[in-house]
């Protein structure tokens, strides 16, 4: 497979996601700086995490006009897969690509630990491969990352089967305490309505190798890359 | 030298305002050969400051080893030493302080201290891949303290997460002392491939002088100057403006774009606007290469309306660069800085006069010789006197405090105590795993970071580097300095057998050390005494380890209107472990492990048999006196080998060092200091056995604070294996109990501690966390 991972100023994880899918998946993957105009041949498109713009205005608010969101528009509009992480998922979200808003943390503080998280459906690319009825364990490093969406969206996303992660316990119950940002819902993940854009704010990029303590991550990747390479198809629930 | 309109005239006042005493400033007109102009008066200043010059200190740095066959770049030659860490890589890590700054200002004043040691990271051509820090507030009681700690804990997040470098470990300690004057050091270490080690010199006669990064205003003017003075009310209030402010977004692109310009070779030297600013970045350069530098201060990007050179020439604002280039290669630069629309100027050139010519359109403000002014600042030997107090803690014993009654409640206040309590509350705020390479996180003894090809700088273009097997660095920052305050050279040689003890637990060799010297005023011969003995220990430990100082920072003047701070010499020390599978922990990993003592229980010549100045003594008993322990260096260093061998043989599960809190803290910590994720922790208890351990105290054998001690658990098959090992090593080692059950349980000659682990956890966990939400 052939990624791309934008690369916005300001991007900090671009690295990281390099890594996973390269070194330990195996698969192509080339850095594209946001100033370029098109995405070239590529099979999904991972928008990493950081600051790009350094979260000024609000985070994601000035990536989404950099010039390559315009091709990343319309490959996401001819099926193609994007896959948000933490700083990703916020200018996805921006751009219109993904619905909600990830407001500041409940906590008014930046957090970085590991959580678990529950997977809310594996009727998508992203978490085909996960083993049902397993929880993830991976880490959380952000600020602003609250889940949140009026009543309509969120409703509307239970109804067609887009929320795709949910913080929650060591048990998988996704309690008040296991949630570490004040997401609505618990919501940690999810998809646009043709179930190829998806974005999330934990890290499984940082939780993809026994050595880091957690190989957790890995299935998310794993899934990506085996709906395309099977040409799965997702219908929306 | 012209002499603007609006310069004040030099006066007596003028002068000692700078901080310039009139034997300096005759030394400058000696060196001028006539009056300096106002311009000039302030460029000596700051260059003369403590803060550039160490001219109180230069004298006792030179006792410090600086050599190994290791070191590439060594102590005070360059902005951050260089070490070889094998397979044509290196490492180059420093640490500093930021202390006033922040007790003005805490959220930029620690911001702008992580964001300065960067810059010194990058600029010798290292990308910087890990952050450390030790803090050192007053007490939490204290709502002032805790406003201070928590901006300084934001600041250091907000700086370190944008930009996108793991804060990796720390410490902070909390004492009455530092009420009013907090320490904020910060640690940044960066990889680079020997061959990309870049020099701060202004080589190259007719080069063009590039100033690049954000425009220059008025904020951080002649910081470095208010760092070299005491901290007052009132100096606080008017040196507001002496805080700089920082940007860890443009930072992170000035960063990238100096390594990728550095790839291109067209670079000649490169030096970091910190300190002193433009003023100490291009008479240092200078003064390296044997040139002279010329720049015109009307080419200077300037943020605010009618600067005057004075303020350009001391503007300390942040995430500038001064970059020589090859001449006729300036358009690549120009090309790389517009690729991340950075603001670049050229402006000036190097010289063959050894003079720093300043001129602002065209007409001269300040031509001085760079390398007297960046060399040969006064250097002072300060009158040193012991301390007063050092009598009455001299004379201190045991004899009026009786042994305690109920260990059980002294081990839930100590796990709870904040300077021993889990720092989580600080840890969770700071990115830890950026750059995917955390092997072992904050909440071990030491840090454990996995070096690998993206954590090294970019190389030329098409260029492709040999394969390397990945390496293993480990970090740890350390010092108590209370024992400092009770024995200053006893202390600063358990400042440095600490640190290598906490890298020796997690399976690591000490490569090198840096050091922060925070102390107080030098002129109070009391003062000096501490820091000139500490100094001498500090050293000793630097030699018996093997981990020669590479270059660190002296903070002085540290002192509130309170009185002066306990004397404090951060230590961060850097190891390699070469293998995964010698990483190792601090935590328990399974029921049924046995759990050693490395090291005597009680050192039998100390008649505070560990107690003097213990967390214990301090907390439970009210007493910050006493004799603290010694360390045997040669015992010490005997004990890390032993370890690391066991641990590379694979016998060793876990192992963690006695420090604060003694064996008892130890254990318990070792209980219950394995965190997997939000609200879940895996706890063990233990089951242990000290009745067969002589000692003439239960609080001593507890919680005193005997130097030269590790708990480490290993597979029940291998007790008897290591416990030989050990001995035919030189190393006492006794088994005191098993990993079994919910509860820690300590059985003594006389009295028991026994505790559920969940309770101890939640004391030790939650303890500092409480405390904040009272703010």
């Amino acid at each position: 497979m052939n990624f791309a991972v934008l690369q916005f100023p300001g991007t900090n994880r671009e690295q990281d996601a390099v890594h996973i899918l390269k070194n330990v998946l195996g698969h192509s993957a080339n850095l594209v700086w946001h100033k370029q105009e098109s995405l070239g041949n590529v099979d999904a498109v991972i928008v990493p995490g950081g600051f790009s713009y350094g979260d000024y205005l609000r985070t994601g608010a000035v990536a989404r006009f950099s010039p390559i969101m315009q091709d990343v528009q319309r490959f996401a509009a001819s099926g193609g897969h994007v896959l948000g992480i933490c700083n990703g998922f916020q200018i996805l979200c921006e751009a219109g690509l993904l619905p909600g808003a990830l407001v500041r943390n409940k906590s008014l503080q930046f957090r970085c630990e590991h959580v678990f998280l529950k997977t809310a459906t594996r009727n998508s690319p992203f978490t085909a491969k996960i083993p049902e009825g397993t929880l993830m364990r991976v880490p959380i490093a952000h600020g602003e990352g609250c889940y949140f969406a009026d009543e309509k969206t969120l409703n509307d996303l239970k109804v067609k089967d887009q929320i795709l992660w949910q913080y929650s316990d060591a048990k998988g119950g996704l309690t008040e305490t296991a949630n570490p940002n004040g997401s609505l819902w618990n919501i940690a993940g999810v998809l646009n309505e043709s179930r190829n854009v998806a974005g999330l704010m934990p890290h499984p990029e940082n939780a993809s190798e026994p050595l880091l303590g957690s190989a957790d991550g890995r299935a998310v990747f794993e899934s990506l890359v085996h709906s395309l390479a099977n040409r799965a198809n997702f219908q929306p629930a | 030298m012209a002499t603007t309109l609006q310069d004040p005239p030099i006066t007596p006042e003028l002068i000692q305002k700078h901080g310039l005493t009139p034997d300096e400033y005759g030394r400058i007109k000696g060196i001028l050969g006539r009056d300096p102009n106002y311009t000039e008066l302030g460029i000596f200043s700051v260059m003369w400051s403590e803060h550039c010059s160490y001219k109180n200190t230069r004298l006792l740095l030179k006792g410090f080893p600086t050599k190994s066959e290791k070191i590439l770049v060594g102590a005070g030659e360059e902005n951050a030493g260089i070490i070889d860490i094998g397979d044509g890589l290196a490492i180059a890590f420093k640490i500093e302080s930021h202390n006033h700054p922040s007790a003005v200002e805490p959220f930029q004043g620690a911001a702008t201290g992580v964001g300065g040691i960067i810059r010194d990271i990058f600029t010798m051509g290292a990308r910087p891949v890990a952050a450390l820090n030790s803090l050192r507030f007053g007490e939490l009681t204290n709502p002032e303290v805790r406003r201070l700690f928590a901006g300084v804990v934001s600041g250091i997040a907000h700086y370190g997460n944008c930009f996108g470098i793991p804060t990796l470990c720390g410490e902070v300690y909390f004492d009455k002392t530092y009420e009013g004057n907090p320490l904020v050091n910060a640690f940044c270490l960066g990889v680079l491939r020997h061959e990309q080690i870049a020099r701060g010199a202004a080589k190259g006669i007719g080069n063009p002088v590039f100033y690049v990064g954000p425009a220059t205003g008025r904020d951080g003017l002649a910081g470095a100057a208010f760092a070299s003075q005491d901290l007052t009310e009132e100096s606080a209030e008017q040196q507001r403006g002496a805080v700089q402010v920082g940007d860890p977004f443009m930072e992170k692109l000035v960063m990238e774009a100096c390594l990728e310009l550095l790839a291109t070779g067209a670079v000649a030297g490169i030096q970091d606007m910190g300190a002193a600013g433009l003023t100490c970045s291009t008479c240092e350069t200078a003064a390296r290469a044997n040139t002279g530098i010329e720049i015109d201060l009307a080419k200077v990007p300037q943020r605010a309306p009618n600067m005057t050179p004075y303020e350009i020439m001391l503007s300390e604002s942040q995430e500038r660069m001064l970059i020589i280039v090859k001449r006729g290669r300036e358009a690549e630069v120009q090309k790389i800085f517009d690729k991340w629309d950075l603001p670049w100027a050229e402006i000036g050139f190097v010289t063959d006069t050894g003079r720093m010519v300043v001129k602002n359109n065209g007409s001269g403000v300040a031509d001085i010789p760079a390398k007297n002014l960046a060399d040969e600042a006064p250097i002072y030997q300060r009158e040193s006197r012991e301390p007063a107090y050092m009598k009455a803690v001299r004379e201190f014993t045991l004899n009026g405090i009786t042994d305690t009654t109920d260990p059980t409640a002294d081990l839930s206040q100590l796990l709870a105590w904040p300077t021993i309590a889990s720092k989580n509350w600080v840890y969770r705020q700071y990115d830890y795993l950026v750059r995917d390479n955390t092997i072992v996180p904050p909440g071990s003894d030491a840090a454990v970071l996995r070096i690998k090809e993206d954590s090294l700088p970019p190389l030329p273009n098409g260029q492709k580097a040999p394969a390397f097997a990945e390496k293993f660095i480990a970090l740890s920052v350390d010092c108590n300095a209370v024992y400092v305050y009770l024995d200053p050279y006893e202390g600063g040689k358990i400042a440095v057998a600490e640190c290598a003890r906490n890298l020796a637990c997690s399976g690591a060799t000490p490569l090198g050390t840096t050091d922060n010297l925070n102390f107080a005023n030098p002129h109070n011969p009391e003062l000096f005494y501490q820091l000139r003995k500490s100094v001498e220990g500090l050293a000793e430990g630097c030699r018996a380890f093997n981990a020669p100082v590479t270059g660190g920072n002296v903070s002085l003047y540290n002192q509130s209107p309170a009185g002066p701070i306990d004397p404090t010499p951060t230590v961060a020390m850097v190891g390699l472990i070469e293998k995964s599978e010698h990483i190792t922990t601090q935590w328990f990993k399974a029921e049924g492990d046995v759990i050693i003592l490395l090291g005597d229980a009680i050192d039998a010549d100390d008649p505070l048999q560990g107690l003097g100045g213990s967390a214990y003594l301090q907390l439970i008993r009210g007493e910050k006196t006493g004799l603290p322990p010694r360390v045997d260096l040669v015992k010490e260093k005997n004990l890390h080998d032993t370890l690391r061998n066991l641990i590379r043989a694979g016998l060793v599960k876990s192992a963690h060092d006695c420090s604060e809190g003694g064996l008892a803290v130890a254990l318990a910590e070792s209980c219950i200091s394995n965190h997997r994720a939000r609200g879940t922790d895996t706890l063990f208890g233990a089951n242990i056995d000290l009745t067969s351990i002589n000692s003439s105290r239960i609080d001593a054998l507890l919680f005193g604070e005997t130097q030269s001690r590790i708990v480490i658990s290993v597979a029940p098959s291998n007790g008897d294996k290591v416990i030989a090992q050990a001995k035919t090593s030189g190393v006492p080692a006794v088994q005191i109990g098993e990993v079994a059950g919910s509860r820690l349980s300590i059985k003594t000659k006389m009295m028991s501690i026994d505790a559920p682990v969940e309770e101890l956890h939640d004391q030790w966990w939650n303890s500092i966390g409480r405390a904040m939400a009272s703010t």
